[in-house]
């Protein structure tokens, strides 16, 4: 029964995922496009924060890794966005098991402080390398590099619906994670890691396993944004990047499976309208930070869960 | 011809900076006793059975199980081989269901030795967690969340996830403490229905469940064993009486 419910829901909202596009004016379906490739990222952000526990403030490197693995491949080697899609997602799995094997030794704020360590490094690290990267002013990718049997990834259509696909897959990833074995230790880490090591588990693998995923979803979400939008810049690497993510998935509710898309959307749209009226859009984006914590910290779907829908996943 | 010791400390230690929490403890249990530790506050006994256990690690010494030394294995090792602490302080997963909690623990048993992304058996882990949930009476609460629950039926929640794990060795940490009159006749009871298949370790500071569970009893005070005996035993041992007791 709950279970039915909860399909219904998340089914639900693909189909008008789905619908959306026969509906949205152009600029709001290239808008749509990129929401549904940055909740990717926050999808994989959540999946540390909202149901292992574990608050990072340095996942911009995975997004960029896998921003600048797939793009880099397309730019100067010319491989195939198929490829490079595949290898900037491997890349940023790598990376994150990498940094996840020292990182992880640490708990708590210190492992907010190492991650965003280790960040500001690959940051940095992008715009040293200035020669390859372009880290300051990004790499434009050419629309002929950018072509997938024949069709051009600067199509809005094939563009929102591969963005749409990759959503998708993420969402049920997500969905079908938390509801496994290995979700519900996952969340049990979250409530308390010391009860969890004393029922057995090596919990280290499973925080391992964990940021693995994530930093796996997040460059999915990076290689994407770089073959879709053809652009690749140091500015994915910054700490905002990081704090976005933090952001989308605190106001659409950590712990959900579909507070990320929820965040960055009402987020973006924060952002876009607060941009038209002034240069300072980082003063919202503190501000809305400072909000949902002091007085909003289980987010939109976190709040609703509390209150009515308690079978919410 | 001694046989093999069920568990054995050889010579434990485990210092605090200066402090010597426990200081040169030999220490063994046979397979299927039910054995209770006494001793006042800061005798050491948690910090005992935390080294068994596995949540600290000693300073010196050494522990066997089974015959083979566990010393330096860590707690989830441990709980593999079937040692299974159950906490002083209550820690289920308040924010789960009963049932969640238990299956945690139920499906580490179903799991042991398996590949990650081996099936599991959704209807075995049902039965196990309700089994679970039956031997401690909670099984018409399952989908309550744990922290709902009253105190007493949190412990037994508490113990229901040791159980679920299947263990040879239940070390149980003042298992009765908050609980009412009526709550600790049934824990004993229990109690002693998981002895029939498990040997178990209990840290108590009421003594009428002692002298009712207790086959034999060991009297810390100071970080190291000052007597050890039968119930009768201890109760006639002037020593003990005066270090505990209330000379």
């Amino acid at each position: 029964m709950e279970r039915n419910r909860s399909l219904a829901l998340h089914g639900g909202a693909l189909l008008i995922l789905f619908l959306l596009q026969f509906v949205l004016p152009p600029y709001h379906y290239t808008n749509f496009t990129r929401i549904m490739v940055l909740a990717v990222y926050g999808i994989g952000y959540n999946i540390l924060i909202g149901y292992t526990g574990l608050l990072s403030l340095g996942h911009a490197m995975f997004l960029a890794s896998g921003m600048y693995a797939a793009g880099l491949a397309v730019h100067y080697i010319g491989v195939d966005p198929v490829s490079a899609f595949v290898l900037g997602s491997v890349a940023a799995l790598a990376f994150a098991t990498a940094v996840g094997l020292v990182a992880l030794r640490t708990t708590g704020v210190s492992f907010m402080i190492v991650t965003m360590m280790f960040s500001q490094a690959c940051y940095l690290l992008i715009l040293y390398f200035n020669e390859v990267t372009r880290g300051d002013e990004g790499i434009a990718i050419s629309e002929a590099a950018r072509q997938i049997a024949g069709f051009s990834l600067t199509n809005p259509i094939l563009r929102y619906n591969l963005a749409l696909a990759l959503f998708a897959g993420a969402l049920i990833l997500c969905y079908a994670l938390i509801r496994s074995r290995v979700g519900r230790v996952l969340i049990a880490i979250r409530e308390n890691e010391e009860r969890v090591k004393m029922l057995g588990y090596h919990t280290f693998r499973y925080k391992l396993l964990a940021l693995a995923l994530s930093g796996l979803l997040s460059g999915a979400a990076g290689a994407s944004y770089a073959l879709m939008f053809g652009y690749v810049g140091a500015t994915f690497a910054a700490i905002e990047y990081s704090i976005f993510a933090l952001l989308w998935v605190l106001l659409g509710g950590a712990g959900t499976v579909l507070g990320p898309i929820i965040g960055a959307l009402l987020m973006f749209y924060l952002v876009e309208w607060t941009s038209d009226v002034t240069e300072s859009y980082r003063i919202v984006v503190g501000a809305a930070l400072v909000l949902l914590t002091l007085f909003f910290p289980k987010g939109i779907l976190g709040t609703l869960r509390e209150k009515r829908l308690r079978w919410l996943p | 011809m001694a046989a093999v010791s069920f568990l054995e400390t050889k010579a434990l230690s485990r210092r605090f900076g200066g402090l010597t929490a426990v200081d040169g403890v030999d220490f063994s249990l046979r397979a299927g006793e039910i054995r209770a530790i006494i001793g006042p506050n800061g005798a050491g006994k948690t910090t005992l059975v935390s080294m068994i256990s596995g949540r600290l690690a000693p300073s010196d010494g050494a522990i066997r199980f089974e015959g083979t030394d566990i010393t330096r294995l860590p707690p989830w090792a441990r709980v593999a081989r079937g040692i299974v602490y159950t906490f002083q302080i209550t820690s289920v997963f308040r924010n789960l269901s009963c049932f969640e909690n238990v299956a945690l623990a139920a499906q580490r048993a179903l799991t042991l030795g398996k590949a990650p992304w081996h099936a599991i058996d959704q209807a075995a882990l049902a039965s196990s967690v309700t089994g679970a949930l039956e031997r401690v009476q909670l099984h018409e609460r399952s989908d309550t969340p744990a922290a709902n629950l009253p105190y007493g039926h949190q412990r037994l929640l508490e113990l229901a996830m040791s159980l679920a794990l299947k263990p040879k060795l239940l070390v149980l940490d003042e298992p009765t403490q908050g609980l009412s009159e009526a709550e600790i006749t049934h824990f004993c009871e229990l109690v002693r229905e998981i002895a029939d298949d498990a040997t178990i370790l209990l840290i108590e500071h009421n003594m009428d469940v002692v002298m009712e569970l207790a086959e034999r009893i060991t009297v810390m005070s100071n970080g190291a064993i000052l007597a050890e005996g039968t119930p009768a035993e201890i109760t006639a041992d002037a020593a003990v009486q005066q270090a505990y007791l209330g000379a």
